[in-house]
């Protein structure tokens, strides 16, 4: 099981590259909460067996469109959710915890067609029926950061969620723009939003390793290429030729 | 339409009316019209309103990551929030997973984002689709992202409130289960929404026009908040969506 976060929170491309390279099968991908053309690429390439996601777009290009031919093709188990759900599943794994409670989903399809969620009269209320569901601790957590240190703390600034995932995940895989000198969490400023080492497993500097999307300041999301993407993806040959030359040209993309 | 402004400033300044008392709203990701609306809203109140908009970096103070947004409407520190659907029931049930047979889905959406729950807990949720035809406005969703109403038993301060398309504005009645259509746009009949609609609604006869923005209004959704709107919906502001 691997977690990934949502578009604008740092998601791992160069990584997904060199996964997709490998032949990687059978992942069960955990988007946080939600995810676009990373998730799509990992559907396309037969890299996935189950996904669990809020949602699966490209923005104003629509709906991932390998993510749609895979739903209509029942090629890829669908583990439908909702945003605080992955959140609270995640929390509940952070804390060691073996479920939670969250408010909301009582009478949505979400919630009647998620067999591994419950739904219990709240023991400290009276007819009060919540729903409660198992915690998330991802196998990896794989994601793109600011900065890291020779240490192994790894700044991610206000992208919260990315220290959620590290958190309750065992291995946390992340891709950073680059390696300072220094302790990060020496600077005071700084230090609550750096995650410590402690739970950081291997970093691997990749300079534009969100491309393309974008990344904070340091890059913006590359439109022209999403679009293309959009456009090749909606048919299987195009979505091949896409990957292939994503596969030996990456560098210059990512 | 008619002749001084969009449909897009004509929505835009029906939303802002709906916000008005508001302490607080949010706008989810790539939702332009709400967002400026909600910026407008704020404007019209002194600045008194709080508006937090996803994908802003200036508008949105958010420092816990995504999940703040849940915990802040749990605590009810939102009051009004959007969301659409791929298709709504005259029960005020919503669809943003696919229509056909769920799971394979003939044409699958994105997904159900956060509204299985941000629905249940917001008080004001204002349904906002800008198509208004038989396909959106189905008898009955495919699929319930999330339902319009719940069991009295069932924790539920928040739920829809109103239904804004491209043709009309409905308020929705949550004891009835029913949507009363308030107004047609300028240009559009009451017959017009009703051939365009699959599920049944209230109606009172004659049916009333949305009023339009007044010059001054109009004034300010062209200048301060197209400029400010820019920040988070760049193509958008740069539209023809704004005369």
């Amino acid at each position: 099981m691997v977690a990934v976060p949502k578009d604008t929170s740092g998601v791992a491309m160069s990584a997904t590259r060199e996964l997709i390279k490998l032949g990687v099968r059978d992942l069960h991908l955990v988007c946080v909460p939600t995810s676009g053309i990373q998730a799509d690429l990992l559907v396309g390439t037969g890299t996935l067996r189950t996904i669990e996601t809020s949602a699966v777009t490209l923005g104003e290009f629509g709906t991932g469109p390998r993510f749609a031919a895979a739903v209509r093709e029942n090629s890829l188990k669908v583990l439908d959710s909702t945003c605080p759900a992955i959140y609270a599943a995640l929390q509940a794994g952070q804390k060691g915890l073996p479920f939670i409670a969250l408010r909301g989903l009582i009478g949505s399809d979400v919630m009647a067609r998620r067999t591994d969620w419950k739904v219990i009269d709240n023991p400290f209320g009276d007819n009060d029926p919540i729903a409660l569901l198992p915690a998330l601790q991802p196998d990896v957590a794989l994601f793109h950061a600011s900065m890291a240190d020779r240490e192994g703390n790894v700044f991610v600034g206000r992208e919260r969620e990315v220290l959620l995932m590290a958190q309750a995940a065992k291995q946390t895989l992340v891709t950073v723009e680059k390696i300072v000198d220094g302790n990060l969490l020496e600077d005071e400023a700084r230090a609550g939003a750096v995650i410590p080492a402690i739970y950081i497993t291997r970093i691997a500097l990749s300079p534009r390793g969100a491309a393309p999307l974008g990344y904070l300041d340091f890059y913006p999301q590359d439109e022209d290429e999403l679009a293309r993407y959009a456009g090749m993806a909606r048919t299987n040959e195009g979505f091949n030729a896409f990957v292939d030359e994503w596969l030996a040209h990456g560098a210059a993309l990512a | 339409m008619s002749a001084n402004h969009t449909k897009t400033e004509l929505l835009i300044t029906v939303i802002a009316g709906l916000l008005e008392g508001c302490r607080h709203v949010a706008v989810g990701a790539s939702s332009p019209i709400p967002g400026s609306a909600a910026l407008l809203a704020r404007k019209l109140s002194g600045g008194s309103m709080r508006v937090s908009v996803l994908g802003s970096r200036k508008n949105n103070f958010f420092t816990n990551g995504g999940v703040e947004l849940f915990d802040l409407a749990a605590q009810g520190r939102i009051d009004a929030f959007f969301l659409g659907g791929g298709q709504i029931d005259g029960e005020g049930n919503i669809n943003l997973v696919g229509s056909g047979k769920y799971p394979n889905s003939d044409v699958r959406w994105p997904g159900s984002f956060g509204s299985a729950y941000l629905y249940f807990l917001i008080p004001k949720v204002i349904l906002f689709r800008e198509e208004h035809s038989l396909r959106v406005m189905v008898p009955k969703v495919d699929f319930v992202s999330s339902p319009g109403t719940s069991p009295p038993n069932v924790h539920r301060p928040g739920g829809p409130t109103h239904l804004l398309t491209g043709l009309g504005l409905f308020s929705f009645n949550r004891a009835r289960k029913r949507f009363l259509l308030q107004s047609v746009h300028p240009g559009h009949t009451g017959d017009e929404v009703v051939r365009q609609t699959g599920f049944e609604f209230d109606r009172i006869d004659p049916v009333t026009e949305t009023p339009p923005p007044t010059p001054e209004l109009l004034r300010l959704i062209r200048g301060e908040i197209r400029a400010e709107v820019a920040e988070a919906y760049p193509r958008f502001a740069a539209s023809s969506s704004f005369g």
